[in-house]
């Protein structure tokens, strides 16, 4: 197979106002490298609707649509409608959100989307909270965090539940593309970006991003940190297509507990707590597998 | 031209086919729905060609108009009352992205109590949103009125959203005949919607970015200023549309023998029908009265208000919808209008219809004795804001 290249054209230019090591901006540039320039981005409430820079500057060479927190999906099924009225089939049409725009506040304008399969690529990048506002705990915070809404304080009061499973609940739309993606793999990204822009449909994008400022590291470790997230489990690279699974990756386990620890958001987790959140990635890791294996049995019988 | 029997939500849609909206996105709500049913038809039948995108809530369906247009299709949408009331943020946000779409509102009384009845509140509510509020109060007034709302919204003086409300059930159920005309002729009135700056690969640019405090107060005036030039712009369209359909709305304010009146009742919607009945019969019985139907809500017609003023003894505002701490929002828009004119006649308020009560000719009858009344005795115990028909006996009985 020949090695995948990542395209040359850089459609987001220097100059943005993310964060040291953010990797929101990661995905944003690998993203438009996968989309070329004929593509319409919608932005809602999220970093990326600062980072561009202030008007009436911007550090996007696309056309860029800025929305309501809660509209990314409505907006971009509004967008093709209106390119579908008008006859301009050969444009990309992609909503660009943070995870708490897409898991807590969008969630229903993107099932909206989804339910009626509008062609149009959601990308949920995902830094664990809402980063932008100053790190408080959103549905995709995972269990365990401190935030600035769930403070350790004197009695534990971190992050209560479970990260919300976004890909689990699109593909539970039936969808015709999910897939997770890691700022750390970019040449798997653009492969997934440029796949999902191929097929007609709604496609779901989940992209890890870390986030330094948020999660208190050493803004030098968001690659090195999502590649541990991806070797610990704590992020899986896979993607479903048509209903079928694929793991993109499988690397050798590494320690939950060191890829915890080299963020400050987890320092003060127990033991307890790390053995119980280390059994269900690793329960969930195994679930993915066999979802993976009885895609490949699915794809061996004959059609009938 | 073909003439139809049809119920206001009937020539809801007629009025959005014939102005040739591109992308509808919209989602049920009683009285609206049989809007978006009769949009359906319309679509599946193949007489219009447009995208019709069935979305989850009325937050989305007002999002994805605002995309649509901003995408430079001519967009499309309808609601009622809690619908509306959940569109608030994108209407802001319709506005001020300057996206000349046009929506229906059924005017509905909002909840709780529950009610699905005429009633003012969910669009007078949206006064400060910066979209453009038309008032109706016949079914082809509902047609005609869509057609000149994207005229004058896609005006590039003006690009702002428009809003045209129709009563409950007194226009969105109820069949009435109809002009339909011709697509030609409403061709040749409105042009394709070509906006001159739009989400385009070809020429990429932000639309709605962040932007600092010294930049942003320039966007609100300009936004102002759009909304001060619609004024002449509906004034315009309405003559217009006179020259081409012989119909006329009055531009700003449909007024009914108030030249020559002394004393005027103000209000919106299908009860300043009855209000017309009532003037003629009063008038045969030698008294000068006269009605003014508010036809634009913003911008708010103020020189039609102080034309009322120069003439009328006293004005009685009748408002369907209240603002809950001091009178209702015509009242209070009226009063403050005159405030810096020469002539003030005294002004009072009478809250009527709310929650779809019905107005019939003896409420207004009783409404216009009150009004001569209070012109040479002053308030009496219900003071300036009188709910009118109460069942505590505040209104005299015959009038209730």
């Amino acid at each position: 197979m020949a090695k995948l290249t990542i395209p040359e054209d850089e459609l987001m230019s220097p100059g943005h106002m993310g964060c040291l090591g953010c990797g929101a901006t990661l995905a944003m540039r690998y993203v438009l490298k996968a989309a070329g320039r004929r593509t319409i981005l919608s932005i809602p409430a999220c970093c990326w609707a600062v980072m561009p820079g202030v008007w009436p500057n911007t550090c996007l060479q696309v056309p860029e649509l800025y929305t309501p927190f809660e509209t990314t999906g409505a907006s971009i099924s509004g967008i093709r409608a209106a390119l579908d009225a008008t006859g301009q089939n050969d444009v990309n049409v992609i909503g660009f959100a943070g995870d708490g725009g897409t898991a807590d506040i969008g969630i229903q304008a993107l099932s909206g989307t989804a339910d009626r399969n509008d062609d149009v690529l959601y990308i949920m990048y995902d830094n664990e909270a809402y980063m932008n506002t100053g790190i408080q705990r959103s549905g995709s915070t995972p269990i365990g965090a401190w935030t600035t809404t769930t403070p350790v304080g004197t009695t534990g009061s971190w992050e209560k539940s479970p990260k919300k499973n976004m890909v689990a609940i699109m593909a539970a739309h039936r969808i015709p593309y999910v897939a997770t993606a890691s700022v750390a793999y970019p040449e798997d990204l653009i492969r997934k970006v440029q796949k999902a822009l191929t097929i007609k449909g709604t496609k779901f994008m989940h992209i890890f991003a870390p986030c330094p400022t948020g999660w208190k590291m050493d803004p030098g470790l968001s690659i090195k940190i999502a590649k541990e997230a991806l070797s610990c489990r704590a992020f899986n690279l896979f993607e479903i297509e048509g209903g079928s699974y694929k793991i993109n990756m499988k690397p050798k386990k590494t320690s939950l507990k060191e890829y915890l620890f080299k963020q400050g958001r987890f320092k003060h987790m127990p033991e307890d707590l790390i053995n119980e959140l280390e059994t269900d990635l690793d329960r969930a890791y195994d679930e993915l597998l066999r979802l993976e294996s009885l895609s490949l049995e699915r794809a061996k019988v004959p059609d009938a | 031209m073909v003439k139809e029997i049809m119920a206001g939500n009937k020539a809801t849609a007629y009025g959005a086919m014939l102005a040739r909206a591109q992308v509808i996105a919209a989602y049920p709500i009683t009285p609206q729905t049989t809007i978006v049913e009769r949009i359906a038809d319309l679509i599946a039948a193949g007489k219009w060609d447009a995208k019709y995108v069935m979305v989850e809530s009325e937050h989305s369906a007002m999002a994805a108009s605002v995309a649509a247009s901003n995408t430079g299709a001519r967009a499309f949408t309808a609601t009622s009352a809690h619908g509306l009331a959940l569109m608030h943020e994108v209407l802001m946000w319709a506005a001020g992205a300057r996206t000349p779409c046009v929506l229906v509102n059924v005017n509905r009384a909002m909840g709780p109590p529950w009610s699905v009845y005429a009633d003012h509140q969910d669009s007078m509510a949206q006064r400060d949103t910066g979209v453009i509020q038309f008032y109706c109060e016949n079914n082809q007034e509902i047609l005609d009125s869509i057609v000149i709302a994207y005229k004058v919204a896609e005006d590039p003086s003006v690009l702002l959203p428009a809003m045209v409300n129709q009563d409950a059930f007194y226009l969105s159920h109820t069949s009435e005949p109809v002009d339909i005309p011709d697509q030609e002729l409403v061709d040749g009135y409105l042009p394709p919607f070509r906006p001159s700056i739009k989400l385009d690969v070809e020429d990429p640019k932000g639309f709605g970015s962040f932007i600092m405090p010294p930049q942003y107060m320039e966007f609100r005036a300009h936004m102002a200023r759009g909304m001060d030039a619609a004024r002449e712009r509906i004034r315009k369209a309405d003559r217009e549309w006179k020259e081409i359909t012989g119909r006329s709305y009055g531009g700003m304010m449909d007024m009914y023998r108030c030249e020559d009146a002394d004393f005027i009742l103000f209000g919106a919607g299908t009860m300043m029908s009855t209000a017309k009945e009532v003037v003629d019969a009063l008038r045969k019985e030698g008294r000068r009265v006269g009605v003014a139907r508010l036809r634009v809500f913003r911008p708010f017609p103020y020189e039609e208000v102080r034309y009322l003023a120069d003439r009328a003894h006293a004005i009685g505002i009748l408002d369907r919808a209240f603002t809950f701490g001091r009178g209702g929002p015509l009242y209070n828009e009226t009063n403050g209008q005159l405030y810096n004119h020469k002539n003030r006649p005294p002004t009072k308020n009478y809250i009527v219809g709310v929650g779809g009560r019905d107005v019939r000719q003896k409420h207004i009858r009783g409404i216009f004795d009150d009004l001569e009344r209070f012109e040479k005795k002053g308030y009496g115990n219900e003071g300036e804001v009188h709910w009118w028909g109460l069942l505590d006996g505040s209104t005299p009985e015959v009038e209730r």
